[in-house]
Formats: structure tokens, sequence, C-alpha cells
């Protein structure tokens, strides 16, 4: 049913690797500042991408169930 | 020993046997025949996402886990804090491969990796390292969960060696009764037991850890005061020096191998399958990112158990000295939060252990009553005796942990556990690579993987088994690499390199077919 009619790659399917391009780059988040509400950058950064993990995979999930 | 505490450990024992009761209960829950072994290992795989994303979640963050990644950071600082991206990475990966294991698995009845790769690639063999691999990769983790139980049974002050009339002085008898309980129900319901429970472990979790966050950055006088407590140098990893990538590459192969390794493990395994349909895998690797982040505040209790100074506490110096910085958290709750309060903490920890124990065992029993004993022992057995043989390994497998944690210095199962990640990750090719093509020849695959379990296991041994981080020499460049993950590399190199030679020499066959993946 679902999935078989979504053989092809969709567009909303590259969001997969987003959280790879943004996790991977060590050194761009590996510093203290910005810090937030007492949060150094090192910590809230990696905690904000797994509210938007889940983001992208809802959005390939939509995607292909459309 | 810390001090005893009738109100905590009320509280406490009242939640244990409260999923005691579930535990024996559940065989009734979804009610299924548990004479076969899909409804007895497998849960009949009529889970919905909901009891699908608590049996995950309570499968996946482990009561180690959450003992041991405080801890880390506790000690070690940023570098602990790989558990966030690892937890993180892990979904996009099972949001694309696993919902076709899924798939073929159903359609073929297959209860295991193993079994899939033995149905996709014909071959015994492969399937026996396979299922092999699984089997050695999870008994030292079903021993540290028992680790994480007995950190929270000191901290409650529960006498841990207790006179009985008649047999003399049993040491660690409330661990044994705990393990005892858990190995009877599970025994009993199967795979339903642990999802049962699950829900009662991952609400008391999110209550912990919500109370933790709003209560414990209170009475420490808020966030910046916790950082600001920690050593300024161990709250990032350290800068690539020239000629050496350093503390940041360890960080990221650590998360990325992990990550990769993950659902390789046969309880991941186990719990993805007990799902009524690939959506139902879908929507969970939207939604369990929800326990990873809860496993990023967890993480951060080490720094506030640092800025509450819970290891200059003459009160913890005891704990500390039996378990090191693994009594951190502990140490940190019974410093902060009220008696009954200390109860649940505890709890949740405790059955943290129980949901993940059980469903390890399973996945065991599972792998060796398929992969080992109906293919080589007994062929031609009725699905009543299958389910029989699983139900006893299970026991069998439960008591293998308890002997090892009760009788061999705790180092080993964490040295053996850390050692189970790297081989687990050599799975990888027949398994996830093999949900994409059949074009791989067994044979091939077969030597990659023993390859990489023999590169891998050579990497940690250099490293007196303390360290899974072997640094690499690129070219004169230091890379500091996860063993699992530079293994699984030279493992794939490996399979692609030799399978084309052996595919000349034609190849056994493959019984699934390309939609079996996609139904």
């Amino acid at each position: 049913m679902d999935n078989r009619s979504a053989k092809g790659l969709r567009l909303t399917d590259l969001f997969i690797a987003v959280p790879f391009l943004f996790l991977l780059p060590v050194p761009f988040y590996n510093t203290l500042e910005p810090a937030i509400g007492g949060f150094p950058f090192f910590y809230w950064y990696q905690l904000l991408w797994v509210p938007l993990t889940s983001l992208c995979l809802w959005v390939v999930y939509r995607g292909r169930k459309g | 020993m810390a001090k005893f505490d009738p109100v905590a450990v009320a509280v406490f024992a009242a939640l244990f046997l409260i999923v005691t009761v579930m535990g024996f209960v559940a065989s009734r829950w979804r009610k299924g025949d548990l004479t076969q072994l899909h409804e007895w290992g497998l849960g009949g795989r009529r889970f919905g996402s909901w009891v699908t994303w608590f049996l995950l979640g309570g499968d996946l963050y482990t009561a180690y886990t959450f003992v041991a990644v405080p801890a880390l950071v506790f000690g070690a600082g940023a570098v602990g804090f790989f558990a966030v991206p690892y937890a993180i990475l892990a979904y996009p990966i099972l949001f694309v491969v696993f919902p076709r294991l899924w798939s073929v698995t159903h359609r073929h009845g297959y209860v295991t990796a193993a079994d899939f790769v033995r149905g996709r690639f014909g071959s015994g063999t492969l399937a026996l390292a396979v299922a092999l691999t699984g089997i050695v990769a999870t008994m030292p983790y079903i021993a540290l969960q028992l680790v994480g139980m007995e950190v929270v049974l000191a901290g409650l002050g529960i006498q841990s060696d207790v006179m009985v009339p008649g047999i003399g002085m049993v040491h660690d008898l409330p661990l044994i009764v705990a393990f005892v309980i858990l190995a009877l129900y599970t025994y009993n319901s199967g795979l339903r037991a642990p999802a049962m429970i699950a829900v009662v472990k991952d609400l008391l979790i999110y209550a912990t850890v919500l109370a933790a966050i709003i209560v414990i950055p209170a009475e420490l006088g808020g966030y910046d005061k916790i950082f600001a407590a920690v050593d300024s140098a161990k709250l990032t990893l350290a800068p690539s020096a020239p000629g050496n990538l350093g503390a940041q590459s360890a960080f990221i192969t650590l998360a990325l191998g992990s990550a990769f390794a993950l659902f390789l493990y046969p309880h991941a395994v186990t719990g993805l399958l007990g799902a009524s349909n690939r959506r139902v895998v879908q929507r969970n690797a939207v939604a369990l990112p929800a326990y990873s982040f809860a496993l990023g505040l967890i993480a951060l209790l080490g720094f506030m158990a640092v800025a509450a100074g819970v290891s200059t506490n003459p009160a913890y110096t005891e704990g500390f000295a039996r378990f090191g910085n693994n009594y951190a958290v502990p140490a940190l709750f019974l410093q902060v939060f009220p008696s009954w309060f200390v109860g649940i903490a505890f709890a949740a920890i405790a059955i943290g252990a129980l949901v993940p124990a059980a469903i390890m065992s399973i996945a065991c029993a599972n792998l060796f009553t398929r992969n080992i004993y109906r293919e080589y022992l007994d062929p031609n057995c009725p699905p009543a005796r299958e389910s029989q043989v699983a139900k006893i390994v299970s026991l069998v497998v439960k008591f293998g942990a308890l002997f090892f944690v009760l009788e061999l210095p705790t180092t080993y199962a964490i040295q053996l556990q850390l050692l189970g990640g790297v081989i687990i990750s050599q799975t990888m090719p027949a398994v996830m690579l093999g949900l994409y093509t059949r074009w791989l020849h067994p044979r091939a695959l077969f030597i990659g993987w023993a390859v990489g379990i023999l590169a891998g296991t050579a990497m940690v041994a250099s490293l007196d088994f303390k360290s899974s981080t072997y640094v690499l020499d690129i070219l004169g460049m230091k890379v500091p690499c996860y063993a699992a993950l530079s293994a699984m590399l030279l493992n794939v190199v490996v399979a692609y390199a030799l399978s084309p030679v052996f595919n000349r020499f034609g190849r056994g066959t493959d019984a699934t077919s390309p939609e079996d993946y996609l139904a």
C-alpha cells in the first residue's frame, strides 16, 4: 500500500541527511559562546537538534505518505 | 553503606511490586498462543505505535545508560555528551533502513536478524555468525543492567548480604530476588511483560528527569552556576592540534559508530519486529528522539553532580569507593530529593534495568532457538517445542548474567560490553547492506565479518580494553576513531572486494523477492 507507490526519491527525502550535515562537523559547535540561559553553545545546539531531527523525519514521513 | 531510608525504600518496594504484578498479568494482554515463538518472543507482532514507542524507549535507554552517561560527563566532561548525537543519528538510520527489515521478516515469519540473513543469502554459516555475534554482544549488556540495579540498591541502604535461616549468609540477596522475579515473568509472558512494564518505567523516568531539571538547578542557583562550577576545559572538546584530529574526532566517530550499531543489537531488533506494521517503525523513528532529549538532560546530571559537590560529601565516600563515578547520579538524588522522590527516582532506574534485561534475554533466546537449536540440533522441531526451548534459554541467559555480575569483577562486564559494541557492528554489512543488495556473496560477507571482529578486537585489546577509541594514522594525520567504525569500514571493503571473486563460482538461493522489503 502506502510506501510501494513511493519507489523513486522525493525532494522531501533529502531531509534525512540534514541531521548528519549539522552534527558531523564538530568544530562548528565545539564552543562555549553564544550561551543561552546558562547553557554553553555546545550543549544547547546538540539538544536543539533532537527535536529538529524529529521534524526532519516527520517531513520525510509526510512526503512519502502523499 | 548509605543510610537506610524507610520512606524511600517503601516507595521503591511498592513500585517494584506493581511492575511484578504487571509482568505476570501481561501474559493475558492481547492474548495469543504463547506456545508459538513469534507470540512469546515478539508479542505476536501486534504492538501499535504507542506501545512500540514505550517498548523501544524502555529497551534502548537502559538503566546502565542512565547511570553511566552522566558518570562519564561527571568524570570526563564534554566527551560524555557524544551520547546525544549518537541518540539523534540512530533515528535517520532507523527510518530509512529498518522498515525494510520489518517487512521482510513479517513476510517470511523471520524472528531474528540472523533468520533474515539465512533467507537472503542462503547461508547457515553466515546466519550462525550473525546470531553468535548478537548473543555474545548482548550477554555483558544484560550483566550491566544488574550493575545499574546494584548501584541504586546500595544507594537506598538496602543490606546486600542477608542471613537466611537454614542456608546461612547469602550475598546480594535483594539483587538475586529481583532477578529471579524478572526471570519468572519473562518466562511466563515473553515480550508482553517488558512491553507493559516499559510504560511504567518510561513515565517514572520522565517524571524523574522533569523533577531533576527543575529542582536541582533551583537548589544550585541556576544553570549558569552549574556550568560555571565545571572546569572550563571540560566543557568543550579539546581543539585539534596540527597533525592530530584529537578529541573531536573521537567524539563524532563514537556517536556515528554507536548510531550504526544500535539497531543491530538483538534487543533492538526484537523490539522493532514486535511492531504491527512498517509505518509503526517509521512513526517511532520520528517520535523516539523524545527519549534522546531526556537522555541529554540526564547527561547534564553529571555536571549538576559536580556543582553539588557530591564527591567531597563524606556521606557518599563509600558509594564512590565501591562504584566509582557511577555513584554520581544516585548521590546527587540522595542529596537533593526528599525521601519519597528518591524512592521514585531509584525505582525508575531499577525498573529501567528490568525492561532491557528482559528484552535482551528474549532476544538471545530467539537467536539461540532459531539459528542454533532449530538450524543445527533439531531441524524438525514443532513450533511448541521451539517456544519452550526459547523460554528455557531466556532463564539460562539471565542466570548467566547474574553469575557474571556476582562472581566476576564489574570491570569485566564493562570491558566486554565495550567490545560488544565493536563486534555487533560487524554484522552491519550482512544485515543492513543485505536489506538492499544480494550482490554481496555470503562467503565474502563472512570473511569481512571475521576480519572486522579480529581487527576491532585487536584495536580494543591494544588499549587494554579500557577504551574503544583507537588512533589511526592516515597519511601522517593522527585520527582517533571508534574501533567499531574503523573495523566496520574494513569489513565493508573486504566484503565488496571479495564478492566478485566468489560470485563467479555461484551462490546460495535468495528466498526473498524485492517487493518483500516494501510490504
